[in-house]
């Protein structure tokens, strides 16, 4: 994951809807770009999963500005996770390094927690490595504040 | 994890100043509203001053004023320049480290700990501001419904 805000690209010229098969590409590079890894596999497999609005309970969206593809957010609505009311859950998130501090990513988000709204929840969560900072005060920016839940993991011997 | 009086006072003082930024505020009138002496916060905005934070303003009254990126600044570069918490492992001396029963504890209070300084660095002092506005809202909007 990046930093989500972007300098490169005004808000207002942006738009932001439901990935397409052809925006894969530009999805995978900014991926690594991020990641240093080329995924390209896994990227199939989740556009399999979530892309192309096939359920109001996953999405994954792209910014686009003009015909470049400036970032992507990917979430779902979870259901009862530990008796846990639904509620929507953002698993990725990136913007394109040149597109950083315009907004990009605060126009992503806003449009997925619409999807939420639109699939009946009204709270998401996200959950990220307490080191990754700058998209923790993103997330932090944009209202979200700590949840009630330990994240736990142990080494499977 | 407890943070010392003057770390308070610097996060304080810092969140006023950078909610007036064009405005300059004296250390009397910080102490006073947070019920610190003026000569302790007096110390505290000389190292805040030093770090670039604040800038003294000269003339009448005199003062202090915000000379940094509320966007960019952490909770925790203000609390990096009065203590280091970095390491910090529980509180010190809480648990003999010598004893399996010391150790694990002093394990269980490092997660404690490593937890708070990750939502430090987190927190920008303009996700304050807007914490502190949306609060001020809800107390606000609160107000009517308890007074029926």
């Amino acid at each position: 994951m990046t930093r989500p805000e972007a300098n490169g690209a005004s808000p207002t010229e942006l738009r932001v809807r439901p990935v397409d098969a052809a925006d894969l590409g530009q999805v995978i590079a900014i991926d690594a770009e991020a990641t240093g890894l080329e995924k390209t596999d896994y990227w199939y497999e989740l556009f399999h999963r979530y892309g192309g609005g096939r359920t109001r309970q996953r999405l994954f969206l792209v910014a686009e500005s003009g015909d470049v593809i400036q970032g992507f957010i990917i979430g779902e609505v979870r259901d009862w996770e530990f008796g846990s009311a639904p509620c929507g859950w953002v698993f990725g998130l990136s913007v394109r390094a040149s597109a950083r501090l315009g907004g990009v990513g605060a126009r992503m988000l806003e449009a997925i927690c619409d999807g939420f709204r639109h699939a009946g929840v009204n709270k998401v969560r996200t959950l990220l490595a307490r080191d990754n900072s700058l998209v923790l005060s993103f997330f932090r920016s944009q209202g979200m504040m700590a949840a009630p839940f330990i994240p736990l993991e142990k080494d499977l011997d | 994890m407890k943070l010392q009086k003057g770390t308070s006072l610097a996060l304080y003082s810092v969140l006023e100043f950078a909610a007036n930024p064009g405005r300059q505020l004296s250390a009397a009138e910080i102490a006073e509203k947070y019920g610190a002496s003026t000569h302790h916060l007096a110390k505290v905005l000389r190292e805040l001053g030093r770090a670039g934070l604040v800038e003294s303003a000269r003339g009448v009254g005199g003062g202090y004023r915000f000379s940094g990126n509320a966007k960019r600044l952490t909770l925790m570069d203000v609390i990096e320049l009065f203590e280091d918490i970095s390491t910090r492992t529980g509180e010190s001396d809480e648990f003999d480290a010598s004893s399996d029963v010391g150790r694990a504890l002093g394990a269980v209070m490092a997660e404690v700990d490593e937890i708070a300084r990750a939502t430090f660095r987190s927190i920008t002092l303009d996700t304050m501001l807007k914490l502190i506005e949306r609060q001020r809202r809800a107390a606000t909007e609160a107000q009517p419904a308890t007074k029926r």
